[in-house]
């Protein structure tokens, strides 16, 4: 099962057939399918944030609890604490946990399959979290958590990478290595105003993560405690999304694009990256995506990689969406014509 | 007693049957509303219990706030406010 959130409802792909639209006419800011149960995340504008699960495959859907914060102190500094979206759902180790990243910088934990919520404190009352700021959006956000046993890493634009080694009780930045060449001289290496764009975890070797970053690709071999950054990225380090191959931590695929100010492929030239050899050599892979000129964006949870390592999906913002069965070396197009792709996912 | 009436387009995601209902403020006649319908809440009201941004609440014609007075006569109109695209 392959699923697409997109701006105007929820497709799921079965083979290779697009499925008539859930939720058609609400945005869908995030997917999951954990066990038998597939999650998605509506974010209705006006009517707020909502979250319903299916234990059926999509054939019906239940409303479950959202995320909530607790009554904001009339003192509290930094945004309001309202949810404005979930930005990433991830599965926990434990039956039925599950993790929430929002925006404003929440991360919630639940362990009942989402019927109920919990802000994790011990992240949302470090002092640091007021000096994260919007990266995409107005209010900063957790968009990516990665979760190795008791380790939790989590990337925030605009907050850099927190880890907890204690399922969640205490945190502590884990950015170091990234720099915001935008930001003045004096906080371009403070991990803790860094962009992450999104980060992701090598299933099989925990110890490999790959971001990427605002103002490049980054790695880092010792769980986050350092990154470097690749260099020599053909044709763009820029970018939104990151996959890493769950069993080899030296295979990632990136969607390269102009850098901030435009947000394009670069000469409208729409390809997936890919290194197989941990950053030294990239290979550009156009085969079955559009022709020249194309100008799909990928966003952050566009692109997905299956268990297995062989597939691949991507959805662009201009309603494309692609599976790849063999590594990315070529594409199939699911459908050209869907509304705006926020986040692809397998299940 | 106060009468309230929610936007059709809410009515596709929750059941928001018209109201009649006791109260001196827009506030307490939405509260005794979600008393019956708990799940409206979350549709209408933050979690920090303030209308959605994009939620407006016009009472006899004028807009209003939660906090605003109703007399029994009142009809309480809720809307979306029509953003998006």
């Amino acid at each position: 099962m392959l699923l697409a959130g997109t701006k105007k409802g929820l497709f799921i792909v079965n083979g290779r057939k697009v499925t008539a639209p859930h939720f058609l006419g609400d945005p869908v800011s995030a997917v999951l399918k954990n066990k038998n149960h597939v999650f998605a995340a509506l974010n209705l504008g006006h009517f707020g944030v909502k979250l319903h699960r299916s234990s059926n495959g999509g054939k019906t859907w239940t409303e479950i609890a959202v995320p909530a914060f607790p009554p904001q102190p009339a003192d509290a500094k930094g945004p309001p604490w309202k949810l404005v979206q979930i930005w990433t759902l991830a599965a926990g180790t434990a039956p039925g946990e599950l993790w929430a990243g929002t925006i404003p910088g929440g991360l919630f934990r639940s362990t009942d399959n989402g019927d109920s919520w919990s802000l994790v404190e011990s992240l949302w009352q470090r002092p640091e979290r007021l000096e994260w700021m919007g990266g995409g959006y107005e209010h900063p956000g957790i968009h990516s958590i990665c979760i190795h046993q008791k380790t939790i890493t989590v990337g925030i634009s605009s907050g850099g990478v927190w880890q907890s080694r204690d399922a969640g009780k205490s945190w502590n930045i884990a950015g170091r290595g990234m720099y915001a060449e935008y930001m003045p001289p004096e906080k371009r290496d403070d991990p803790n105003i860094q962009d992450p764009h999104c980060v992701v975890q090598c299933a099989a070797q925990p110890e490999v993560l790959w971001a990427q970053h605002h103002n490049g690709i980054f790695r880092s071999t010792d769980y986050s405690a350092s990154w470097k950054e690749i260099t020599n990225v053909k044709p763009s380090k820029f970018g939104f999304a990151v996959a890493v191959h769950p069993k080899d931590p030296d295979t990632a695929w990136f969607v390269p694009a102009i850098k901030d100010e435009r947000r394009v492929p670069v000469d409208g030239r729409f390809v997936v990256s890919r290194t197989r050899d941990g950053g030294k050599t990239f290979q550009a892979l156009g085969k079955g995506l559009p022709p020249r000129p194309a100008y799909d964006l990928v966003y952050r949870h566009g692109l997905a990689v299956d268990d297995s390592g062989k597939r691949l999906a991507m959805g662009s913002t201009t309603g494309g969406l692609w599976l790849s069965e063999n590594g990315g070396a070529t594409w199939k197009c699911l459908s050209a014509h869907l509304p705006p792709v926020h986040c692809v996912r397998f299940g | 007693m106060p009468r309230v009436v929610f936007t059709s387009n809410l009515q596709r995601h929750v059941a928001c049957p018209e109201a009649a209902v006791r109260g001196t403020t827009v506030r307490e006649a939405l509260d005794n509303v979600f008393i019956k319908e708990t799940k409206m809440r979350g549709y209408v009201l933050d979690e920090q219990g303030d209308l959605r941004r994009h939620v407006h609440v016009y009472v006899s014609g004028r807009r209003a706030a939660l906090s605003d007075a109703v007399e029994a006569s009142s009809e309480i109109f809720v809307l979306q406010a029509l953003t998006g695209g």
